[in-house]
This record gives structure tokens, C-alpha cells and sequence, in this order.
């Protein structure tokens, strides 16, 4: 262009757009680290609101002694990983069923699969909860030797952790099991493994491989990439997921992270200061598998989506 | 011999397809045929099911004659579609603005990687921690917001209550979260493959640069448009419960409530887990009739 704007006309506003982006995240920190009174106190400088004032670091200390933040840490962190896993494990089963091996009826059931990726998630949750409402009830007629009802402890006596029950509603089953199968997982890994040339499963064939070895040593490492971003989308899905554990969970020490920060609205009002800390807790893990996993990130937001 | 080997092909293919085909039946395909079912009955949980026919479907979408004319059966849930799309009014926003910084980080300045990674943030920590960050913010008396437009001179509104400025709230914080996401990076990938020949040769025609958006890069990218403006609307429909039950509680007065928050009071709240499953259905239904339109219509460009 012979009348090319001077770049730093463009840079002054990418960089009005970025402070923008970031001013909410820096008044999130500011917050986090004031006392409680200077959280709420108000002021007439937008700057004192972006620039921490002082320095509480205690308030993330207090976190978890006010309330069961370590628990909801834990339920929140073994929860996301086996469900991560779990999921990563049956799609690519799933996936390399659906793409490397020819078998009658494949590409109508495939069909299915995707046809229920537009379903909503409230259509199916209504049924999954009512099973689940039922789920130990139904199993106490069919297998009476068990107290499928009860609420289960670790140990005996009053401090040792509740583990609910072993089915149904406050149950580690309830939070777990029905996340670890998904439509959109078989559908990423399937378009990744479509790309992998034929010729290296036909030679491990010849040289007798079978079909479970060719999936570990030959389609597995792979699609190692489509792996990688399943995994990071599930672990941020399953470690945010808030209408499931509130529609599944009623006791505390079942609830994760994203339930426990509505323990800092207290009666009195909301305990910012410790709301935000707790917050940016929360978000910590997330901020460290954007920056680590980015590249993986990237390609799986644009599967599927545009061929131009 | 190709008998034996097919047979043996299709018996591994079960076996790997197992575990995902249990799940997939019993907590995806199942329950969409069951919450049909349920959506003709009344259950609240405690006494059996009742069969009632297309009474709850009567009872949601119908009108009856009154002495003041045509009325909804249930003017809430009207309210509460009326909600879902006027949140909706975001995504034109989101996407124009998705679009205008597509263009101009595909200008190969300095620092883009960096640019881009700032403005991918919100994105990535939406949920319930931005939600209450959010709610912060919007505070009328100790929030961001209102002390930054009390330094130019304006008195702010009290945002999250105000029956006015409940729902624009709600829209500006989704422009925060969405400007710079998945839209802005399907644009700028979109605006890479537009061949830098074009604009050459509109540059030797002496075309400008409005000119040279509205011929070359606005045809470059309408597919892509299509596709985010597609998806944002299914999702649209969709979403919305947690933000207002973290924010507003649906209120004030109901005007934060979306169809999916009402799904949730009238099943988890209510226990009406019948006219809950109609709810249900009837987005479902409206979902899928979008998106049959998006095949019918937009299926050449995108796949």
C-alpha cells in the first residue's frame, strides 16, 4: 500500500484492545490481595483498583482454613484426571474402530454419534438424573446383600472424609463415570486418524501384528497430537463442569471447586478479597496447560470446522 | 479366506468400540429417547409418572382465548426465549469485533503472537471464577467499572440489578470473553488463505481499502462467518444458566433467565421433571431446525 498507515497507529490500539482484556484480570489480582476493607473501599483512581495497594498474601492462606477449600481442590483435581483419562481412552478405541477398520453398519453408527453431538446437554441430564436418583434404590431390590443407600467413610469416627455412596446421587460414580464417554472425543481422534497413511498398518499386518498391537505401537504415538489436545479439552471441560456436580452432589464434602467458591458468600455479604484469591486458585492450573499445551489447543478449535 | 479375516476385523472392531458404545447408550442415546418420553408425562419424583398426552407441550407453547384477548399458556417461558435471544444480540457484536482485530493482526505487525495470546485469555478462564469476577466488577458501589466511568463523569448504573442493565451487562462481559477466541483465530486462519495476489492486483486497479474488504476479504470469509455465526447461535440457545445463576439468580425479575436456566428450576427446583423434558425438547428441536437450515443452506462451504 503506497498510503500505509504508520504501524503504531495499529500497535497504540492492539494495545488498547489487550489492556482491555487484561484490566479485569489485573483488578481480580488487586482484589485478591487487599485486606477487607481495602476490598471494599471506594475510590475515585481507576489505578488503585489495577495496582495492588497491598500486599495480603494471607488471604490465600486462609482459603482453604475458612472453608473446605482442600477438599474441593482434591475432588475438583482426582475428578478432572479419571475423567480425562477415562475419555481420552474409550474415544481413541472408539476413534480407530471408526476410521482404520471396516466393519458392516460403521458409517450409519457414526452417523449416530454425531447427529447426538447436537443435542442439547439439558435433553439428556434430566434422564441421567433420574436414573441416578433411582440408580440405589433399583439395585437394592436387585442385590439386596448390599446397602446400596448408605453414605460411606473412610474410616470410622467424625473426621474421616465421606466418600458417598457407591451409585446414585453423592456419589464419586455420579461425578465420574457419566463424563468419561463422548460423542465429540470419538469424532477429534476419528478426523486425526484419518490422516495417517495406510502403508504402516498394512507392514505391521504382514509382519503379524494384530489389531491391538497396531493401535499401540503404530496409530497411538501417531496421533499423539490429537491426543494431546482431547486431553487438554477435557481436563479444562471436566475441572470448570458446574451444572453436573450441582445437579448430582448435596453434600459438601463431595462438591468441587467451582461449587466451593459459593462458600465466600457468606451471610453478610461476599467475602471478595477471599473470593478472588480462591478464584485465581482455581485458575491457576488452567492459565499453566493454556501456556504449556497452546499448540494443541489451537489445532483442535479449528478440526472439523472450516475447509475453506 | 476373506470371510475369516472380515469376521475377525469386525469382532476387534467391537472390542475397541465397547466401552465407548456402553457409554454412548446408556448416558447419551438413551436418555434423549427417555426425556421424549418423559415429556408426556408429569413426574414430580415422589408419587409415579403420569401419562398426560401433549399437555405439557399445550401448556408451554399454547395460547388460550381470555377476556383480554390471546394469552400465553405460559408467558414465562416466552419471557425467557425473548431473554435467550436478546442475548444473542452479542454475537453479531462479537463476531464484527473478531473480524476487525483478524484484520489487523494479519498485517504482520511485531508482537502478534503476543497480541494473540492476551486476547485468547478470557476465553480460555471462562466459567465460574470469571462469572464472579465479573459480578465484582459490575458491583455498583466498590467495582472496576463504575469507578473507571466515574473518572470521566458518568454515574454508572447498578448494573446486575437494574432491570435495564442486567442483560447489556451480561452481553459486554461475553464480548470480553469472546472477542479474541475461537472466532478471531477461524477469521485470521481464513484471512491467510485469501492469496496476497488479489489485493495486489485491486492495488494496481487503485481500488481502496474499504474497497479492497467489501471484494476480496469479505467474500474470503463468509463462509467462515457462516460457520461462527452458526455455532453461536446453537450455543447461544443453550447456554446462559450459569452465568445468571453465578450473577443475577435469573433476576432482576426474571430478566437474566434463559430457557436453559428455566429447564433447570423446573426440573432441580421444581421437580416438574415432565414439562422440564418438554422445555427440553422444544429447544432441541429449535436447535435442529437451525442447524438442518445451516445444511440446507450453508452445507457447500463448511463441513
Amino acid at each position: 500500500m503506497n498510503y500505509r498507515k504508520p504501524s503504531k497507529l495499529w500497535h497504540a490500539f492492539l494495545v488498547l484492545v489487550g489492556a482491555s482484556m487484561l484490566a479485569p484480570l489485573a483488578f481480580m489480582i488487586t482484589t485478591a490481595l487487599s485486606s477487607p476493607e481495602g476490598a471494599m473501599r471506594a475510590t475515585d483512581n481507576v489505578l488503585e483498583m489495577l495496582i495492588p495497594q497491598e500486599w495480603n498474601w494471607q488471604n490465600f492462606a486462609e482459603v482453604w482454613e475458612v472453608v473446605p477449600f482442600l477438599r474441593y481442590y482434591y475432588n475438583s483435581l482426582g475428578i478432572a484426571v479419571v475423567v480425562t483419562f477415562g475419555q481420552v481412552f474409550t474415544s481413541a478405541c472408539a476413534a480407530y474402530a471408526f476410521s482404520r477398520l471396516h466393519w458392516p453398519g460403521r458409517d450409519k453408527l457414526f452417523l449416530c454419534y454425531l447427529a447426538t453431538m447436537m443435542v442439547p446437554g439439558s435433553v439428556t441430564m434430566l434422564p441421567n438424573f433420574i436414573a441416578m436418583k433411582m440408580a440405589p434404590e433399583l439395585l437394592a431390590s436387585a442385590f439386596p446383600g448390599v446397602d446400596w443407600m448408605a453414605m460411606r467413610y473412610l474410616g470410622t469416627g467424625v473426621d474421616a472424609p465421606l466418600v458417598g455412596r457407591l451409585i446414585g446421587l453423592d456419589s464419586y460414580f455420579a461425578l465420574i463415570v457419566p463424563a468419561m464417554f463422548s460423542a465429540y472425543g470419538t469424532f477429534l481422534l476419528r478426523q486425526f486418524m484419518l490422516s495417517i497413511p495406510r502403508e504402516l498398518e498394512e507392514a505391521a499386518h504382514m509382519d503379524g501384528c494384530g489389531y491391538w498391537k497396531i493401535f499401540r505401537i503404530i496409530i497411538i504415538p501417531l496421533c499423539l497430537p490429537g491426543l494431546a489436545t482431547l486431553t487438554i479439552f477435557t481436563f479444562m471441560g471436566a475441572w470448570g463442569s458446574f451444572l453436573w456436580p450441582l445437579v448430582m452432589t448435596n453434600h459438601d464434602e463431595l462438591r468441587t471447586l467451582p461449587l466451593g467458591l459459593q462458600a465466600f458468600q457468606g451471610q453478610y455479604g461476599t467475602e471478595w478479597h477471599l473470593m478472588m484469591s480462591a478464584a485465581l486458585l482455581m485458575l491457576l492450573p488452567i492459565v499453566a496447560i493454556f501456556l504449556m499445551g497452546q499448540r494443541f489447543f489451537i489445532s483442535g478449535l479449528t478440526v472439523g470446522a472450516v475447509k475453506g | 479366506m476373506r470371510g475369516v479375516g472380515q469376521r475377525q476385523e469386525t469382532l476387534a472392531a467391537l472390542c475397541f468400540l465397547l466401552p465407548n458404545l456402553f457409554g454412548f447408550l446408556l448416558f447419551t442415546l438413551w436418555p434423549v429417547v427417555a426425556a421424549f418420553l418423559l415429556s408426556f408425562t408429569y413426574w414430580d419424583l415422589l408419587t409415579p409418572p403420569r401419562w398426560v398426552g401433549v399437555s405439557n407441550f399445550v401448556d408451554l407453547l399454547g395460547f388460550s382465548s381470555t377476556a383480554d384477548g390471546w394469552q400465553a399458556n405460559d408467558p414465562a417461558f416466552w419471557k425467557y426465549l425473548w431473554n435467550t435471544l436478546f442475548l444473542l444480540l452479542g454475537l453479531p457484536l462479537s463476531m464484527a469485533g473478531a473480524l476487525g482485530l483478524a484484520v489487523i493482526l494479519n498485517k504482520k505487525l511485531r508482537f502478534t503472537y503476543a497480541y494473540r495470546l492476551v486476547f485468547f485469555l478470557p476465553g480460555i478462564l471462562a466459567g465460574v471464577a470469571i462469572f464472579y469476577l465479573w459480578r465484582w466488577i459490575y458491583n455498583p458501589d466498590y467495582g472496576l467499572l463504575n469507578t473507571a466511568l466515574g473518572m470521566i463523569g458518568i454515574e454508572g448504573p447498578a448494573w446486575l440489578t437494574d432491570i435495564l442493565w442486567a442483560k447489556p451487562a451480561l452481553i459486554l462481559m461475553g464480548l470480553w470473553l469472546g472477542v479474541g477466541g475461537t472466532g478471531m483465530l477461524l477469521y485470521l486462519a481464513a484471512l491467510q488463505a485469501i492469496s496476497s495476489d488479489l489485493y495486489e492486483a485491486a492495488e494496481i486497479d487503485g481500488a481502496g481499502s474499504w474497497a479492497q474488504f467489501r471484494v476480496i476479504t469479505w467474500p474470503g470469509v463468509l463462509p467462515v462467518t457462516f460457520f461462527i455465526f452458526v455455532m453461536g447461535i446453537i450455543g447461544g440457545l443453550q447456554g446462559g444458566f450459569e452465568m445468571a445463576y453465578i450473577m443475577t439468580q435469573g433476576g432482576p425479575h426474571g430478566a437474566t433467565t434463559t430457557v436453559g436456566y428455566y429447564i433447570y428450576t423446573m426440573a432441580y427446583e421444581n421437580f416438574q421433571m415432565g414439562y422440564a423434558a418438554a422445555v427440553a425438547w422444544v429447544l432441541f428441536v429449535l436447535i435442529l431446525g437451525i442447524t438442518l437450515l445451516n445444511w440446507r443452506f450453508g452445507g457447500k462451504n463448511i463441513s
